[in-house]
């Protein structure tokens, strides 16, 4: 900063009254004019004590530097039980906190369909009265375990898990192996087939994977986002590259195991099969990232947007570990056969950590193959990543999108910017059916319910006002 | 949503949330539609209190409301209007909230003051968003390590000490809150005359102070190098002058400023003590134009000024004459700008006493919302109590005309003194407003039997988009005596009372 005056050749930003804005106009000066609207209704108060913290700048610039560096390594594939120190009877979900009592039908149907793959139940059907009893199980978020879990995210002490880490720190974090389409636990599904893959899963898909990883060494996770993000993938609904690189990646050290080459083929298969299978090595890449902020005092930055299939909450950088939740929205979108709205659940899963990492529909510019399925065009898809700008600390330049001039994913949501424009986060999303047992029933786009950011934004506020109090 | 027949047309009031344009936008929407045949009346406004007060005294049923609806009432000759006259007021609205640039690309508008620094890169901010808004937006500046003006009046105090503080941390200027005026780079900001360049650097704790010191040096030949306006707060105990120091440093810095000039309403004393102190350690001089009681008028600051620059005081022009004999009564000031109102109670209370008003300078003579009292009246209209959700009176004269017509047909005045401030951001020809409105007051005032004077400060440059002599020839056709100087008209309507000292 200079001690003189300031030169204004470059211009002014101005937001308000016009006519300001047309008097500069009138003496030659560039000006941008701001499309400037309310902030969220009851927030001007708590947006002022926050935007003004004197900890938030470098907070956040500490957020941002902590989450852009992380290289996330996938380092092993293991069981739930041994990673997670998971116990007979302890189950996670996805999203935040929640009892048997206010779960929804396909959090239930996945619930019951673990119970049964346990061994706790003969039947799926007898889990009900055990999770409503109680007894002998428990429940508890992904995220209280450093685990993210796809729509439902349950995970039970057998199923195997990706291990990923942080080099730097050794920090860790995890997420059970994609099942495929269809009739799976993840949207509800517990029919004997379903059951069926998952044992097959524990039993060849899980041992395989790690003999490959722990020989292949560890893969970078961050990098191939990076690639997928050129090749047309967003990382949450398309994951065709992804899924083909991290098959690359491991078909070398796959076909030299010792493994039966039947067994070998059907992994291959199965991977080659489904889209989504890289979708479960993102998420945990995108939570080690992220978790790389937590616990900075003062930042405003969102670590986790998840849902439970009842209720929508975020984490944020600045307030440890207290979720701010409200009721999950149902997704707008296309639907799979005769499905319709009705037959949908509200917003599931804890995938949207991909957007809140800055893919996902953060990065939908990049994936015009899919905008269709979630609804919209792509002159839309564009719009709605610059949109996402608006709302974000900054850009990651090693996830660069072509089509906007390799501009970097906007990643690091913050708080107050979504207060202050009431531009929610855009989430691409399946959508599970309404019912236990029923699974997919379509996908589409959804946002969080609008509340929780002022919920956020006042916990934060009144963190700086206790603090001010304190030195002050 | 309210539909009613009535004797008094057809009228219809409709709430409209989430909706948002700003207090003048609207008003070109309220006269767009009104201008519409079958459309007796129309206001379409944010719901803030004030404007709920303005729609309800037009005779309109209230919706329930939030502050952050908008609010559209339309009166009709008849039902079968209503169609047309929403047709017109999406139509207007559009036309005011298009987004501007007709450029190739498909990007959004900026929303934040934030994300437009980042996009084009500029070097200062201008904040003119409702109060409580402002300080998230002027902390996006002061983040991108700029300065920022905030025009915005309604920004709690506490606000304005953080924004400063941090300010003042980084060596960055906060100019504002309620911030009228400033000058940088040559460029006006807010409202702001042109005037030359020249050696005289301007810090400026209010707006109309800064405009009428301004506008005389100009007339005198005298320029300016900057005009930092710091609020008109910034010389509160609570704030400290954070601001004023600032700005004092940067044009202390300034090789090209000769004279650093402090203009300020009444300061705190403590405040004005440590800066007087705190010019003695700078290398530039520093002249205190502090408005007060027994303090020069701005007028006789600017005679200083010119004086100690080595310059011929000129004879401050004036257009028109007032009668020389009027009826006995009261004076009535009508005021938009703060300080030029404060000027004026400071020097009619010296032979009249006790001045009544809504920025009294004694808290015991404030007005209760009726505006109105026994004795002396002189009216801010641009305080903060009057400007909450609608525009200036320099830019919407609304309110002010209207008064000045309930003034003019009160027996107990006899005497109007008035301001016109010109300027970049101030309306376009005030002048054809308030002509045939001071015409009408004198014409009715005799058609009661009384010869009424109207006395106008007008404020402004010869380069000023208006023209100064313009639009002092043209109220002083009406039959206003204008000024250029405040002081002046002031001294000359208590002549005309009869309390000349």
């Amino acid at each position: 900063m200079t001690t003189t005056h300031t030169s204004l050749e470059t211009g002014v930003s101005s937001a308000g009254v016009g006519i300001f804005a047309d008097a500069l106009d009138a003496q030659a000066v560039p000006v941008t004019r701001v499309d400037w609207r309310p902030p969220m209704a009851g927030t001007e108060a708590d947006l002022a004590t926050v935007v003004t913290d004197p900890l938030r700048a470098e907070a956040n610039r500490r957020a941002v530097e902590a989450v852009l560096a992380v290289q996330a390594m996938v380092v092993d594939v293991a069981p739930a039980h041994e990673v997670l120190g998971l116990q007979k009877g302890e189950f996670l979900h996805a999203g935040p906190p929640l009892s048997w009592e206010n779960a929804s039908g396909p959090m239930r149907g996945a619930l019951m369909g673990a119970a049964a793959l346990e061994g706790l139940v003969e039947d799926p059907e007898d889990a009900e009265a055990l999770f409503a009893s109680g007894e002998g199980v428990s429940l508890a978020p992904c995220h209280s375990r450093r685990a993210v879990g796809p729509m439902a995210g349950v995970v039970s002490p057998s199923m195997w898990m990706w291990v990923l880490e942080d080099p730097e720190d050794g920090r860790r974090t995890y997420c059970s192996l994609n099942e495929g389409l269809g009739k799976v636990l993840r949207y509800g599904a517990y029919a004997p087939e379903v059951l069926e893959r998952l044992r097959w899963m524990s039993r060849t898909l899980g041992p395989l994977l790690a003999e490959a990883v722990r020989a292949t060494g560890p893969i970078d996770a961050t990098a191939i986002l990076g690639q997928m993000l050129q090749m047309g993938d967003e990382a949450h609904n398309r994951n065709r590259a992804g899924t083909l690189m991290l098959l690359r990646d491991l078909a070398p050290a796959l076909v030299t195991s010792d493994a039966d080459p039947s067994d070998v083929a059907e992994a291959l298969a199965f991977m080659g099969g489904n889209d989504h299978f890289f979708l479960n090595v993102a998420m945990p890449a995108c939570k080690l990232q992220l978790d790389a902020a937590r616990g900075i005092e003062g930042s405003t930055m969102v670590v986790a947007m998840a849902r439970n299939g009842t209720e929508f909450g975020i984490q944020v950088a600045g307030t440890d570990d207290e979720w701010f939740t409200g009721p999950a929205q149902i997704a707008d979108g296309l639907f799979l056969g005769d499905f319709g709205p009705e037959d949908a659940n509200p917003d599931i899963g804890d995938s949207a950590i991909t957007e809140t990492a800055g893919i996902g529909g953060f990065s939908m510019a990049t994936a015009p193959a899919i905008v269709r399925f979630v609804g919209g065009s792509v002159p839309d898809a564009l719009a709605t990543t610059r949109r996402m700008g608006e709302i974000t600390l900054a850009e990651n330049n090693r996830w660069a999108i072509p089509v906007l001039e390799f501009m970097g994913a906007p990643t690091g949501i913050d708080v107050t910017k979504v207060c202050r424009t009431s531009i929610l986060p855009q989430i691409n999303t399946g959508m599970a059916g309404r019912l236990a047992g029923v699974g997919q029933v379509g996908a589409g786009l959804v946002t969080p319910p609008g509340e929780i950011f002022p919920k956020a934004l006042a916990a934060l506020a009144t963190r700086t006002r206790s603090r001010a109090d304190r030195s002050g | 949503m309210t539909n009613s027949p009535g004797e008094a047309g057809f009228t219809h009031v409709e709430r409209r949330p989430g909706a948002y344009a700003d207090s003048v936008a609207l008003l070109q929407v309220s006269k767009d539609v009104a201008a519409v045949d079958g459309v007796r009346a129309a206001q379409v406004a944010m719901a803030t209190p004030l404007n709920l007060d303005v729609i309800a005294s037009m005779g309109f049923d209230l919706p329930e409301t939030s502050p952050n609806d908008m609010v559209v009432a339309v009166r009709l000759d008849d039902e079968s209007r209503l169609d047309a006259a929403l047709a017109a007021v999406d139509a207007a609205l559009a036309a005011v909230t298009k987004r501007g640039g007709s450029s190739e690309s498909s990007e959004e508008a900026p929303r934040t003051i934030g994300t437009a620094i980042k996009r084009t890169g500029t070097a200062l901010a201008l904040v003119s968003v409702p109060g409580p808004n402002a300080t998230v937006e002027a902390m996006d500046a002061l983040d991108a390590g700029q300065d920022v003006l905030i025009f915005s009046d309604n920004v709690p105090v506490e606000q304005e000490v953080a924004l400063k503080r941090i300010a003042s941390d980084r060596d960055l200027l906060v100019m504002g809150p309620d911030c009228g005026t400033a000058m940088v780079d040559g460029v006006g900001l807010g409202f702001a005359n042109t005037v030359r360049p020249g050696p005289v650097g301007i810090v400026a704790a209010s707006g109309t102070g800064c405009q009428q010191l301004m506008c005389l040096l100009d007339h005198a030949g005298v320029g300016m190098t900057a005009a930092l306006g710091v609020g008109g707060r910034d010389l509160s105990t609570e704030v400290g002058a954070l601001a004023t120091r600032q700005a004092m440093r940067r044009l202390d810095a300034d090789p090209s400023t000769e004279l650093i000039v402090v203009v300020s309403k009444p300061p705190a004393e403590d405040v004005a003590g440590e800066l007087r102190a705190y010019a003695e350690t700078l290398a530039t001089p520093v002249h205190f134009a502090l408005l007060g009681a027994g303090q020069p008028d701005l007028t006789a600051s600017a005679e200083a000024i010119l004086t100690t620059l080595g310059r011929t005081v000129p004879q401050w022009p004036m257009w028109g004459s007032a009668p020389e004999q009027v009826s006995s009564g009261r004076l009535r000031g009508l005021f938009a700008g703060g300080t030029l109102c404060d000027e004026s109670m400071l020097l009619a209370s010296e032979s009249l006493g006790p001045v009544h008003s809504n920025i009294p300078l004694d808290p015991a003579h404030a007005l209760d919302s009726s505006l109105t009292a026994e004795g002396t009246v002189m009216i801010d209209f641009g305080d903060d109590s009057m400007t909450a959700g609608r525009a200036h009176p320099m830019i919407d004269p609304t309110i002010r005309m209207d008064h000045l017509a309930r003034t003019a047909a009160d027996p107990e005045c006899s005497v109007v003194l008035m301001d016109v401030v010109l300027g970049h951001g101030a309306d376009a020809d005030p002048a054809a407003t308030a002509a045939p409105a001071i015409r009408e007051a004198i014409a009715s005032a005799q058609a009661d039997g009384r010869r009424l004077a109207v006395l106008v400060s007008c404020v402004g440059t010869a380069d000023d988009p208006q023209v100064l002599s313009t639009q002092a020839q043209a109220l002083a056709d009406a039959g206003a005596e204008v000024h250029l100087s405040n002081a002046r008209a002031t001294r000359r309507a208590l002549t005309l009372i009869g309390a000349a000292s």
